[in-house]
């Protein structure tokens, strides 16, 4: 037998003395790493196995259980680390290419943590949140360039369709089939209780879910899932989905394991059968195609929804933003290179596009340049973790963010990065049905609320801080921001001075 | 219900068409684009070349076209007909999930990609002429069948089926399509199966069945719907 060279990342440490043999552990874990020894007496570990997901550590009553990453190591090598040489023993094991799952967790640059926001002193008083209105609300679509009046001097509704957030936050594009029911169930739920909207993905709408339709946003991806003309007037906006942060450049593939039930029938494929999305749409090749599929979107819904598209942040993603203002696409999602996935090319995921925070910088700043900024909302998203991001984003000139990973933290996710396994243990990113009940959408709704609430608040103490008391002054407003320990070239994108200026 | 599409443009057009039921008849049809688009329970002759994206999203309408049409014609339809008397442009029924597809003549480039199946879904596309490349890329489920009524040649471009993981392709043809990639298994095989289509198309058209089944013909399918399994390793 060949030897296997890969040694456990992590080691399971389990306290005797506390340990009771409850047996919970190994209910548990999805992934079967504890097992029970009837002739020792004794609860085994097979690390080899350990995902490092925490519900074992998180659920053992007697906190027996820790996860500590393992200190076994390699000859130190300042080029050749580790974990390079464990991919390189993957690949030699399989022939495959190495596949992960969520955002890009490499140390590259993080523009959100060199960027600081001002506030009032003296000269202009900040505004206190709890006792002075604040207007989080924000209508994402295209806005009419000028007034209309006609013959009579009445004034003509030219407003074309808008989506209204009570918060400028929306619950990213994740499908069913790579989250589960219950994932959807809180979302939609959630988005529903706030006033915003959360994405279909492109795995299509399960019809237990038509009912939140004015709080949902279809997706149209390269392969049509569960796509028609039901669907498309089911939500209360159409995202055409051209790139995804995590994946650039790559279509999708859910395997034919996860096409299960449901699954298969929301996405109509069969059961068992690889549902794949290919790299590109094959009937868009050129902004004039896309304009097509826009409009043909939009007849086929008679005009009254916006229609999103989302790309991925790319090189020349100013240049491409601006075709997609004048393709008649309402918003333009972007997506940073940091975006989550449920499975995604390793090297793609972390080699592939740029950070979202110069992506939009330069993408709003090339939209005004052409006087065409109006013309289309910016959401962005890719790695927006919190409040701060987000101010910071609007700041730079987004209308509103999308968050997924977030959302998935707030309904339990650990970030174990392993969904492509389809073995969630948190019931999130798995089809399996006694791993999806784990996760209850009452209480999973609940946090979602919660998360968003308090980022509400967030948002109004830092907007109020600053002397702005609504959202509409913040975005774009750059002078509010500062950078530190940023290149003259990094301040020039991002359009900022650096602290001190 | 008769329209002039040359006084009112695409957009007032297909208000037209989506506000009016039953018999549609549009005239001077020179281009107007989406012509058809969704639409359901109706019937709508085009007499002249409508644009692009014609019955795209197609919910059960029967579409006639007196004449050619251009590219992507029945964009991810969903049930319904439509007939072309004529050629058809590229990307053919793009992503096409139900109902079915006549083209008299010949179609461009990238038709019947990703076409898909569920249940008793099962979209059809039969084009009497021959195809460009590309026919049928990521084919998931329905059938295609390609007749080359017009040519001696094997009537289909490169690339056919490349990344087919369902649903089966039919190519009339004196000779054994080559050339085809991995993914693909051909082997001559009854029309037996596929008749009624055939029939038709003949009854459509006004072309004889001893015409159509003149030549052998050759069928496409997966050689399996996991095609990316092995593809992988877990990081």
């Amino acid at each position: 037998m060949a030897i296997n060279f890969l040694y456990p990342d992590y080691e399971v440490v389990r306290n005797a003395d506390r340990c009771i043999g409850c047996r919970v552990c190994e209910r548990q874990c999805a992934n079967e790493v504890h097992s029970y020894n009837p002739e020792l007496d004794k609860m085994l570990s097979d690390e080899t196995k350990c995902v490092n997901c925490h519900r074992c550590v998180t659920l053992c009553p007697t906190h027996a259980l820790k996860i500590v990453k393992n200190d076994h190591t390699f000859k130190e090598n300042a080029n050749w680390s580790g974990k390079t040489i464990q991919e390189i023993y993957k690949q030699a094991n399989t022939g495959g290419v190495l596949l992960s799952s969520m955002g890009n967790p490499e140390p590259y640059p993080v523009y959100f943590d060199k960027l600081l926001l001002n506030a009032s002193q003296v000269t202009n008083p900040p505004i206190d949140p709890l006792r002075e209105p604040m207007e989080t609300r924000v209508f994402l679509g295209a806005k009419p360039a000028k007034v209309q009046r006609d013959a009579n001097g009445e004034l003509v509704n030219n407003l074309s369709p808008q989506i209204s957030l009570s918060v400028p936050i929306m619950f990213s594009a994740m499908s069913y089939g790579s989250i589960s029911y219950n994932a959807h169930a809180s979302l939609a739920r959630a988005a529903q209780e706030l006033g915003i909207l959360y994405n279909t993905g492109e795995g299509g709408l399960h019809e237990d879910f038509v009912k939140y339709g004015a709080n949902t946003i279809v997706q149209v991806a390269s392969g049509r899932f569960g796509v028609h003309k039901g669907y498309l007037e089911s939500g209360a906006a159409i995202e055409i989905k051209m790139g995804q942060g995590a994946k650039p450049g790559i279509g999708g593939h859910l395997p034919g394991a996860k096409i299960v039930g449901d699954v298969a029938k929301t996405r109509m494929v069969p059961v068992g059968s690889d549902a794949i999305s290919p790299a590109p749409h094959h009937d868009i090749y050129s902004i004039e195609d896309l304009r097509q599929l826009v409009y043909s979107l939009k007849e086929a819904t008679g005009y009254k929804k916006p229609v999103i598209v989302k790309i991925a942040a790319v090189h020349n993603i100013s240049a491409i933003a601006s075709g997609i203002a004048r393709s008649g696409a309402d918003i333009i999602a972007i997506d940073g290179f940091r975006g989550g996935t449920g499975a995604a090319p390793t090297r793609i995921r972390d080699n592939v596009g740029i950070p979202i925070e110069l992506a939009l910088a330069s993408v709003d700043k090339r939209l005004r340049d052409e006087g065409i900024r109006n013309n289309v909302s910016i959401v962005v998203g890719g790695s927006i973790r919190s409040s701060a991001d987000m101010v910071k984003a609007i700041a730079l000139g987004a209308d509103a963010v999308y968050i997924g990973t977030a959302a998935l933290l707030a309904l339990g996710c650990h970030l174990c990065r392993s969904c492509q396994t389809g073995k969630c243990n948190w019931g999130i990113a798995t089809q399996q049905p006694e791993l999806v009940k784990r996760l209850n959408p009452e209480l999973g709704y609940q946090r979602l609320v919660n998360l968003v609430t308090a980022w509400r608040h967030e948002l109004m103490e830092l907007m109020g801080g600053m002397g702005i008391n609504s959202i509409e002054s913040l975005r774009g407003n750059r002078l509010m921001l500062r950078g530190v320990g940023l290149t003259d070239r990094e301040l020039e994108i991002l359009g900022v001075k650096h602290a001190g200026e | 219900m008769i329209f002039s599409a040359k006084e009112l443009g695409y957009e007032k057009l297909n208000e037209a068409v989506r506000n009016t039921a039953g018999e549609i008849e549009i005239n001077d049809c020179f281009g107007e684009r989406f012509v058809g688009c969704g639409a359901a329970d109706k019937t709508i002759t085009v007499n002249g070349t409508p644009g692009n994206a014609m019955g795209a999203y197609l919910n059960g309408a029967t579409m006639i076209v007196n004449g050619n049409a251009q590219d992507a014609v029945g964009d991810t339809m969903n049930a319904g007909r439509i007939v072309i008397h004529g050629n058809a442009g590229d990307a053919l029924g793009y992503a096409m999930r139900g109902g079915e597809i006549y083209v008299k003549g010949s179609a461009g480039y990238r038709a019947g990609i990703h076409m898909k199946e569920y249940m008793e879904k099962r979209p059809l596309i039969v084009i009497g002429g021959s195809t460009g490349s590309f026919l049928g890329e990521y084919l998931a489920g329905g059938m295609m069948i390609v007749l080359g009524l017009n040519t001696e040649e094997v009537p289909v471009g490169n690339f056919t089926g490349t990344g087919m993981h369902g649903g089966q392709i039919w190519i009339r043809s004196s000779s054994k399509p080559e050339k085809l990639p991995a993914q693909v298994c051909v082997e001559q095989a009854d029309p037996q199966e596929i008749l009624p289509y055939l029939a038709n198309y003949a009854k459509l058209f006004g072309v004889s069945m001893e015409t159509i089944l003149d030549k052998p013909f050759y069928r496409l399918s997966p050689n399996a719907k996991n095609p990316y399994k092995r593809l992988y390793t877990v990081n």
